[in-house]
């Protein structure tokens, strides 16, 4: 037992500690096995180690974007270089990191087993869902190795139709394709929480995580689609001039910048909510209470998920829309803020009266807290339409985007990786290092992206390749910050993987969570439970695992 | 530690050229300032809660003090207070902000119009004198200036972070911003849309003069046509004399005071004719039928540059009476261009 005071790590003997003989890992081998698996854990590792592989092409060009503005003169790459370089940056982080970051990944995975079903409702479209984005990613690779693309991630037209050279089919295409990879995990995750809740999972039972990927995959299915269309009328545009959007045939520009953000504005609470799901799951677990006031939190998901769609338009708030169609657009902002401060007090209260302990990924968890309270904020001062004059597409949006995008969701997906490791694997990721990471994330990251927000009401445009040079130490700043927080990220990268194979033997509770992924094996077997589990308790119920703790004790052992 | 004092001296001038918070140039300034402290102050305060009861909490209940937690279930009435504490905040700043937004876009009467049109990679000003300015722009302090901006191929967006204004310069649809700069210096005026390879080159400077500095500059750089008369050549060059010639048989409208009348058309909705108005019915003549006229005017689209656009529609605006425009009807056939010196045309 290496139990302490200050910790809940509750580890078997390593001595005589094995991994579980059978389990989904090595329950068949070879490559193939993998590749034509219908099981929702393998495909949530298949995503897992997709998506690693595109956050770090995203994030090189998001260090070469940050060395590009240490000076004020456009010296490193040319303008070109330079536009193709944040393009990619967005369209990769956007689409194939953040939109599948917790849900393809951390839901695969643990959706079913906490809701006590074997698998999906359609592992085979699952698996299909995988293909699309790997289909969709080689697209964009290939619009990237080809030469790039640079319409920024928002392929504005008539920009991205008729006045650039570069590869928008490719890459238009590429996002179009990912796009069904989203809505076939969106579809999977809504029948199979309807139909395949084990006996007594009542929707009041099921832990907070599936919830908020429940109001996220009614953002994916909704939304989604008007994207697809969208890309499809920017393609026929460029390649056959139909004229939606352009001016001389009577086509509207505006009108593609509605159906994008139709999505696109959704799609950021696609991206946060599985990430506050997450969170939930966490500081219920380290405090060791259930999470204050679940129906609210559960019901702020699906009000996030429903007024989501009705803000679009505060991203066009100076594009010449009409003022009245402004003002009901500004106040539907302020209400979607609402339901978000309710959970982040919730959360904060959760802790009350908890006992407490300080692993790693509480530590993302109390990062993600106060960064997404930043970012909220901030997204405040955007939604006010006055305000909005001056700070849009100014470094002030750039950071506002970054603290809830990054210090919200990547945080919380670096939270949950920890958190699931030892189900996922097995095995625990080392400990010591790996609450430096956390500190260090957190500290490059502010460093990063505080100063963009004064850079931002200077008046800084974002997209700039080179500035005047008053910017200068701002900028110097937030290139170091970079540095700081890719030190953050390649470290778990580096010791997870050394943890798969020296990592201390996880057993099945190693955190004494509730939930019934924590019930079973890890890691998990192929068929998840060996009988189908019977839900007779609240969730977050942590009399009920202490008494189950103390009969096992008493027969077993 | 010892440090070289040249790289001293560079670190002190580096920091002291560095701006923190940008200028206050204009009257709107004050005002977005303000709703930003106040937004400021409850992120702050609101930081300041979140974090006071996450770390209050973390230290009073953490395992070694507090080694068992008590359950609780929740609190409606925490639930209560802190929906309606935020929500009643939001609203606030949505009043707030609302509030700017109007004062920002809308323009006093009596301001002074200047047109920018924007292309890849530059801002063109025009004033109504005829002074035509490459990404800089020229205005006095004390008057509101309202600028009508159009873009020529993407969209690009005009932004004077000094001045707290800016707007989408949207290709095909005229859109206005105003501002009535305070202080008398040199601002950045920045395209704040991403518009394509050279987007962070598309920049140029506001020079806010005194009354009198600027009635000096608009005489020394006029080009000696106003924008109203290049529009009276060119409404005579392409024809448009032959329809709009005022006669109570012309085959067109009658344009003279036209300009801020109401406007009944053939589809029965009644217009305002302003600047997009003019320009939209140049351009696509079959939607702006005037009740009473047969659609015959062919669609001036691809035929005409956003500088010619705006000539005629300055030109249209200043018409008050037809006589010139008869005047030039009778004497086209010699090709005798208009007469250089303004007559019933106001610049």
């Amino acid at each position: 037992m290496s139990a302490t005071n200050s910790t809940i790590l509750n580890l078997p003997d390593q001595k005589t500690a094995t991994l579980p003989k059978r389990n989904y890992i090595n329950a068949e081998d070879g490559l193939l096995s993998w590749l034509f698996t219908g099981d929702h854990k393998r495909i949530g590792m298949l995503y897992l180690i997709s998506i690693t592989f595109f956050f770090f092409i995203g994030g090189a060009f998001a260090g070469l974007i940050r060395l590009e503005l240490l000076t004020p003169q456009p010296d490193l790459v040319a303008s070109d270089t330079y536009n193709k370089l944040f393009s990619m940056h967005g369209i990769i982080m956007v689409f194939l990191f953040l939109v599948p970051s917790v849900p393809a990944t951390i839901g695969n995975f643990l959706i079913p087993i906490m809701i006590g079903a074997k698998d999906l409702a359609f592992p085979k479209i699952n698996l299909l869902s995988w293909y699309l984005y790997w289909i969709g990613g080689l697209f964009t690779l290939t619009a990237m190795v080809l030469g790039g693309v640079d319409t920024g991630w928002t392929f504005t037209t008539p920009l991205s139709t008729h006045y650039l050279n570069t590869h928008v089919v490719t890459a238009g295409l590429g996002v179009f394709i990912i796009g069904f990879s989203s809505i076939f995990t969106g579809l999977n995750f809504i029948v199979t929480i309807h139909r395949m809740r084990a006996p007594g999972m009542t929707w009041f039972r099921m832990p907070l995580f599936v919830w908020s990927n429940y109001a996220a995959s009614i953002l994916m299915v909704l939304g989604t689609p008007v994207l697809a269309i969208t890309l499809v009328l920017v393609v026929l545009e460029r390649t056959i001039g139909i004229g939606v959007f352009d001016p001389t045939k009577g086509g509207d520009p505006l009108l593609f910048q509605h159906l994008f953000w139709f999505y696109s504005h959704p799609a950021v609470y696609i991206m946060i909510l599985p990430g506050m799901g997450v969170i939930s799951e966490v500081i219920s677990t380290f405090s060791r209470k259930r999470v204050f006031g679940y129906t609210a939190v559960a019901f702020s998901s699906v009000a996030i998920a429903l007024f989501g769609f009705f803000v679009w338009a505060h991203h066009m708030f100076i594009m010449g829309v009409s003022n009245y169609s402004a003002l009901v657009f500004s106040l539907l902002t302020m209400l979607v803020a609402v339901p978000s401060a309710i959970k982040t007090f919730n959360w904060a209260f959760t802790l009350q009266k908890g006992s407490i302990t300080f692993e790693t990924p509480m530590l993302y968890a109390f990062g993600f807290l106060g960064l997404f309270t930043i970012g909220g904020m901030t997204g405040v001062f955007l939604g006010a339409l006055g305000m909005d004059i001056h700070l849009t597409e100014t470094y002030f949006i750039v950071a506002h985007f970054h603290f809830v995008m990054v210090g919200g969701m990547l945080m919380a997906f670096l939270a949950g990786v920890h958190f699931w490791w030892p189900k996922m694997t097995g095995r625990m990721y080392p400990e010591s290092l790996s609450k430096l990471a956390a500190v260090t994330t957190f500290i490059g990251f502010n460093l990063t992206f505080l100063p963009q927000f004064i850079l931002g009401y200077l008046g800084m445009p974002r997209r700039y390749h080179s500035y005047p040079p008053e910017f200068q130490v701002l900028n110097v700043l937030s290139t170091a910050g970079a540095t700081v927080l890719g030190v953050g990220y390649m470290l778990p990268l580096l010791y997870l993987a050394w943890s798969l194979k020296y990592g201390e033997i996880a057993g099945n509770n190693p955190w004494q969570a509730t939930g019934l992924e924590w019930q079973i094996q890890s890691p998990p077997l192929t068929e998840n439970f060996i009988e189908v589990p019977i839900m007779d308790h609240e969730a977050y119920d942590y009399e009920w695992l202490a008494h189950k703790t103390e009969q096992e004790v008493t027969t077993v052992g | 530690m010892h440090i070289s004092p040249v790289l001293w001296q560079f670190l002190v001038k580096w920091l002291n050229a560095s701006a923190l918070f940008p200028r206050e140039a204009s009257t709107i300034a004050p005002y977005t300032d303000a709703l930003y402290f106040f937004l400021l102050l409850i992120t702050v305060v609101g930081l300041i809660v979140v974090g006071t009861l996450i770390f209050g909490f973390a230290l009073r209940y953490r395992k070694e003090r507090h080694p068992v937690a008590v359950p609780i279930e929740g609190s409606t009435l925490l639930e209560a207070t802190w929906t309606i504490i935020p929500l009643a905040l939001f609203l606030i700043v949505f009043v707030w902000g609302a509030l700017l937004y109007f004062r920002i876009y809308t323009p006093p009467v009596n301001s002074m119009n200047i047109y920018v049109v924007g292309k890849q990679w530059m801002w063109k000003a025009e004033h109504p004198g005829g002074q035509h300015e490459i990404n800089a722009l020229h205005v006095p302090t004390g008057r509101p200036i309202q600028l009508t901006m159009i873009s020529q191929d993407v969209f690009h967006s005009f932004s004077i972070p000094d001045f707290r204004v800016k707007r989408e310069v949207i290709p095909g649809r005229y859109s206005t911003v105003w501002f009535q700069a305070t202080t008398p210096g040199t601002y950045h005026i920045f395209c704040t849309q991403y518009c394509g390879t050279n987007h962070s080159a598309m920049i140029g400077e506001v020079t806010v003069l005194s009354p009198d500095d600027y009635e000096k500059w608009t005489r020394e750089s006029t080009s000696g046509m106003s924008l109203a008369q290049n529009g009276e050549r060119l409404f005579a060059s392409m024809g448009c004399n032959a329809c709009h010639s005022g006669a109570a048989t012309a085959r067109g409208p009658n344009l003279a005071g036209v300009y801020g009348s109401r406007l009944k058309l053939t589809s029965g909705s009644e217009v305002l004719v302003n600047e997009a108005y003019l320009r939209d019915a140049i351009l696509n003549p079959s939607q702006h039928i005037t009740a009473g006229y047969a659609p015959i005017m062919p669609t001036y689209q691809g035929q005409i540059s956003e500088d010619g656009l705006i000539d005629l529609v300055e030109y249209i605006k200043g018409l008050q009476t037809n006589y010139r425009v008869q005047q030039t009807l009778t004497t086209s056939e010699s090709n005798q261009a208009a007469p250089t010196t303004p007559g019933a045309v106001k610049p």
